[in-house]
């Protein structure tokens, strides 16, 4: 789908508030993206909160830290460990209550799904092509999850061009990135004295109308393809290139299942930080009172015994199997599921990883290009 | 168990009784608890009948003197549905810490007469020593957990078994893994969720209070830990604190990846 483009204008960085103030005018809350415990988090911004400048982060398998800088810039830096994934498939929710009647009749109640507004500042490529997977899945085809459309519905997005991957990035290989080609309301691009500012959405042509703009000059352009140029070739790390599904499958028994799970902690980190996981497991949650009890969603992982427990069974029970379940999904099956492959690139999975397992390394042992 | 209330009773051995606090720290929900069940023996809240039969038996704390012995057949004999209460009936607690040192020094250095105390070789869980129809993991459990298995029980179903990686609750809860960003020694890839991922929720690394989850990696774990300047003594102490006498965390170089049955 191709968003409707603007042309390129210039918003100085005095002038950054107006953005903010005009995106609540509109009746959004901000969300932007700020340093708590030594990561950068989103959190809704107060009236007159101003976002941070000067982050820099650092990051490597198993590794993550934050230092501040001198820089005026408000997005010099990859990635935190979120994606947009909690704002629209949260963590846990609940999907309906029931309670019994004195007269012994059961009454359900779907949870309520209204939700407010949101506008989410520093959004990455990568994380809007998480974005339209998850749209896939929620979305897509007959079963739409009525939760998830409402969030999504709700959201209003201020997207960054990646000026400074990090070491753990490989969005290029994976086509996602560091540049963004839709899926924005806003699109900005940083430089020290302001933003080159273009919208994608009618919404966000409307915002943009009301902020006090300039035109760019040739030489902002300039500096901007120089960075975004910059910002693809510093890339590193890739996975190889193609569908993999093939290869993966025909690999099932490799031996290097086993190598990865003696260091693999099967702790599901890594599809918590994913921003294209999607499983969840349902539960219900009692209270004392034996005529009351909800029903909650919560997000779940390949990595656990519950996943594959099947009528008595757990069909996976070792770490290989479990590793290997999530690789031969992500980059495998998906190609089969939802056209293309399921990792969009961030490297959140060889950053929060506790023991550093790179997937791209991984998956070159195991379908051949290992350097 | 339909009808006449449930009668339920909470006993305790070894254990500093912080676990029967779950219970007492239900507040009002004790009310809606007290409609549904008749608690004829808690020690710490009131009653007394410790010989009574009953259908669920919550037993705090573990076994360490012969007395011990005989009080948890009579209360097993007595009980329809057992429930060990916290890391000490379900996995040793901090006293299993004996089972690996000098006995002999450690209880004179603790009773003025020593000879009065009629200890047990080792200290162990209850399960040990009777059959235990279901186990709560923690140091101390909350009130959540208990709430959640008297729930199921009186409802006539299988309490759920929380046996995922304390890395899941806290991921869920998006709290900053505290081993990324500082390095600090988490146990959180190796233990039972439950808790609600306290400790990094408020910057500290997970000690592992709740004892094993399902399906660990400790050796991985441990190499880790020596590469964030942890010597072997503090890896190991890592792993032998409050849940010493479970199996899954005694270190064995050839099994440290315990498969689900």
């Amino acid at each position: 789908m191709e968003a409707p483009r603007s042309a390129s204008r210039f918003l100085p960085r005095k002038a950054f508030d107006t953005l903010l103030s005009a995106l609540r005018d509109g009746g959004y809350d901000c969300a932007a993206p700020v340093v708590r415990d030594g990561a950068v988090v989103y959190t809704r911004l107060q009236a007159h909160d101003l976002l941070p400048s000067g982050i820099s982060i650092q990051q490597a398998p198993g590794h993550y830290r934050v230092e501040f800088t001198d820089s005026p810039r408000n997005f010099s830096w990859a990635n935190g460990p979120q994606a947009l994934k909690p704002f629209v498939f949260t963590a846990s929710e609940p999907l309906w209550s029931v309670r019994r009647d004195p007269d012994g009749e059961l009454r359900f109640t779907e949870a309520d799904t209204s939700q407010d507004p949101v506008a989410i500042i520093g959004v990455r490529s990568c994380d809007l092509a998480a974005l339209a997977l998850q749209d896939r899945h929620f979305l897509g085809g007959d079963c739409v999850d009525p939760h998830y459309q409402a969030r999504r519905a709700s959201l209003f997005l201020v997207a960054v061009n990646c000026s400074h991957p990090s070491d753990t990035c490989f969005c290029v290989s994976t086509g996602d990135g560091p540049t963004a080609s839709d899926g924005y309301d806003l699109l900005l691009d940083e430089l020290d004295d302001g933003f080159v500012i273009q919208a994608g959405s009618s919404a966000g042509q409307n915002l943009l109308e009301r902020l006090p703009l300039a035109s760019p000059t040739g030489k902002q352009l300039q500096d901007i393809t120089r960075q975004n140029l910059h910002a693809a070739e510093c890339q590193a790390r890739r996975l190889p290139p193609g569908n993999l599904e093939p290869a993966l499958f025909a690999n099932l028994d490799h031996p290097h299942w086993q190598t990865v799970a003696e260091r693999c902690l099967s702790c599901g980190n890594c599809t918590s930080v994913c921003p294209t996981c999607f499983c969840y497991r349902e539960l219900d949650r009692g209270s004392l009172d034996p005529d009351r009890s909800e029903h909650v969603r919560e997000w779940d992982s390949c990595f656990t015994q519950g996943h594959s427990y099947i009528h008595g069974v757990t069909i996976r029970a070792g770490t290989d199997l479990r590793y290997r379940q999530w690789l031969t999904h992500k980059l495998g099956s998906w190609h089969s599921q939802y056209g293309r492959s399921g990792c969009v690139g961030c490297g959140r999975c060889i950053s929060w990883c506790p023991v550093g397992i790179d997937l791209t390394e991984e998956v070159a042992m195991i379908v051949g290009g290992a350097s | 168990m339909a009808g006449a209330k449930t009668r339920v009773a909470v006993h305790k051995f070894s254990s500093c009784d912080g676990c029967q606090l779950a219970f007492l720290n239900m507040g009002e929900a004790l009310l809606t608890l007290f409609e549904q069940v008749e608690l004829v023996h808690f020690a710490e809240a009131g009653p007394l009948n410790p010989g009574t039969v009953v259908d669920i038996s919550f037993v705090e704390g573990s076994l360490s003197t012969a007395a011990d012995l005989q009080r948890i057949r009579a209360i097993r004999a007595n009980s329809d549905f057992l429930v060990t209460l916290g890391a000490c009936a379900t996995a040793g607690g901090l006293q299993a810490l004996r089972n690996i040192a000098d006995k002999g020094d450690w209880v004179a250095s603790v009773y003025a007469t020593p000879e009065t105390i009629s200890l047990l070789e080792n200290v162990t869980p209850i399960s040990a020593q009777v059959k235990v129809d279901l186990e709560i993991h923690g140091c101390p459990v909350n009130s959540r957990q208990v709430t959640a298995t008297l729930r199921s029980l009186l409802a006539g179903i299988t309490p759920l078994d929380e046996r995922d990686k304390l890395c899941l609750e806290c991921k869920r809860r998006q709290h900053v893994c505290v081993m990324v960003t500082q390095g600090m020694p988490c146990m959180g890839p190796v233990t039972r969720t439950g808790c609600g991922a306290l400790c990094p929720g408020i910057g500290r690394d997970c000690y592992a209070c709740y004892g094993a989850a399902e399906n660990i990696n400790m050796s991985s774990l441990g190499r880790h830990f020596s590469t964030l300047q942890l010597n072997p003594a503090q890896i190991s102490h890592r792993f032998v604190s409050f849940n010493s006498a479970d199996p899954a965390f005694t270190p064995e170089p050839a099994a440290d990846t315990a498969r689900d049955d």
